[in-house]
């Protein structure tokens, strides 16, 4: 199998300049490495830094020392030090997030919404209106939904068009901040078989699950995110 | 009529070069500083926010690259067709010309971007007259085209602008300067002065409208929700300085610098 991500040395500190310019150390020496083909769970309690780890391979937090190398199309990227215009690159093409959470854009429909990434990458239209009507039947989400904005929906609806948004679209990379929570048994059930199929598919995916089930079916290996933790600073 | 090869060679250029390409740009009034090197380039696309607090030079340095005013010091190149050009070392002519050519301002006050004399149809049209098309039929068309993509009834094309409500004005200095396709757009404040349900509504319609016709844009705010919603790269300034840029969801999420700290925490969300 081929290494997708390389992350290495990996540490990660906030300072707090309006609250005393406090510095909390969160991360310290982060290494691994995904291959393609797998699905790496991050283990460890409430506030060890999981999401933080996520964050940063994404590029939406700054890291504070060390590397992660994504490979993006023919070559390596560090995300860590890549200018924006790179890293939007990267993640036009080859790292996506899944949160729980969709971002509510004002109007456009939960159809739009889900072929958007489609779109975007050059599908026809009505192609990708059909696949998109395709996945919001297979998580479940009532069809007199599809032409309405989410704003309305319940959470677990919300969610639902999130992941669909997410995996009708996979990226050789992707990062799973909790996708499964507070679904229900069935569509919990279409996520992991989701990720499977990006699995199969040949992506690497590295994710937070809480809920036991999902974790073990889900994944292939486990990291302890306490083992990278560094002890606060004397 | 440009040869497919010619066209394939445009977009190859335009692929590794900046639209717009800033250095050093300062503007000093007397002893007070307007805004002080800033220095940045972008892309055909890409999409840039300036936030900062009212005095943080904002507008100065959007007026100064849009043309408006002359930088005390620095360089504004740009990006037309192929060719660099110095903005500030052109006459004032061809830089007229230019500015015509190949980019457009949407301002805070649609009363500064639109004439108010003029039917919407009009001001609308005139722009793809100063662009060289003629036939009033097919200038008709494309006006009341675009008073659809913004949203405005085309029933209403001979109305003046003043007998419109001020979210319709903004939607029609939008289309007024998109009509012609600029490469390069700089904004101030366009959804300033209007109400909730109409900014999102206006946003929606800048989102969509800059991804379909890949137009590089600058856009001055003071509200982070636009600059999060509209933007890919971010520029904070503070006493006429940049303090920190960057991916737009990193400078949001994980600001570095204590002003953009207190920006971001001093925002309901």
């Amino acid at each position: 199998m081929t290494d997708l991500v390389r992350v290495t040395k990996l540490g990660k500190s906030f300072t707090l300049h309006n609250q005393g310019g406090v510095c909390l150390p969160v991360l310290g020496g982060v290494s691994f490495n995904i291959a393609s083909g797998e699905c790496l769970v991050l283990h460890g309690p409430s506030g060890a830094g999981k999401s933080t780890l996520l964050r940063l391979l994404y590029g939406n937090y700054k890291c504070s020392e060390g590397r992660i190398e994504i490979f993006h199309q023919t070559r390596w990227v560090d995300i860590a030090t890549a200018d924006p215009r790179e890293v939007l690159e990267v993640r036009r093409h080859t790292l996506s997030y899944v949160s729980q959470f969709l971002r509510v854009i004002p109007r456009v429909s939960a159809l739009d919404i889900v072929k958007e990434p489609l779109v975007v990458g050059g599908m026809a239209n009505n192609l990708a209106a059909t696949r998109a009507a395709d996945m919001l039947a297979r998580l479940n989400i009532p069809e007199r939904l599809w032409s309405l904005a989410p704003a309305t929906f319940s959470g677990g609806e919300q969610q639902r068009v999130n992941i669909a948004r997410s995996f009708i679209s996979i990226t050789p990379v992707m990062l799973l901040d909790e996708p499964t929570a507070s679904l229900d048994a069935e569509n919990r059930e279409v996520v992991i078989s989701l990720i499977e199929e990006a699995r199969k598919a040949g992506s690497a995916l590295i994710g937070i699950f809480h809920d036991e089930l999902v974790r073990e079916r889900a994944a292939t290996r486990r990291i302890d995110i306490q083992s990278f933790t560094i002890a606060e600073a004397a | 009529m440009s040869t497919g090869l010619e066209l394939l060679q445009h977009a190859l250029h335009a692929a590794d070069h900046p639209v717009l390409n800033v250095t050093d740009v300062t503007r000093l009034y007397g002893e007070r500083i307007g805004c002080a090197d800033v220095s940045f380039k972008l892309w055909p696309g890409e999409v840039l926010g300036i936030v900062g607090e009212s005095g943080s030079g904002k507008s100065t340095l959007l007026r100064c690259l849009a043309g408006l005013d002359r930088p005390s010091s620095g360089c504004v190149m740009l990006d037309d067709e192929g060719m660099t050009l110095d903005l500030h070392g052109l006459s004032e002519q061809q830089r007229r010309a230019l500015m015509r050519r190949s980019m457009g301002i949407v301002h805070q006050n649609p009363r500064d971007g639109l004439r108010m004399d003029v039917s919407a149809g009009g001001n609308v049209g005139e722009r793809l007259m100063d662009r060289g098309e003629r036939h009033y039929g097919k200038i008709r068309s494309v006006a009341s085209d675009w008073l659809r993509r913004v949203e405005i009834d085309p029933a209403r094309i001979d109305d003046l602008p003043r007998q419109f409500s001020g979210g319709m004005q903004q939607r029609l200095q939008i289309a007024r300067v998109l009509v012609s396709e600029p490469k390069l757009v700089f904004m101030d404040e366009p959804t300033g002065g209007l109400d909730v349900s109409v900014q999102a509504k206006l946003l929606d319609l800048l989102r969509s409208l800059v991804r379909q016709l890949n137009i590089a844009a600058v856009i001055v705010t003071h509200d982070l929700a636009v600059a999060r919603l509209l933007t890919d790269r971010l520029m904070v300034m503070k006493g006429g300085c940049v303090v920190e840029q960057g991916l737009t969801d990193q400078v949001l999420d994980d600001p570095q610098h204590a002003y953009t700290q207190l920006l971001t925490s001093a925002v309901l969300s």
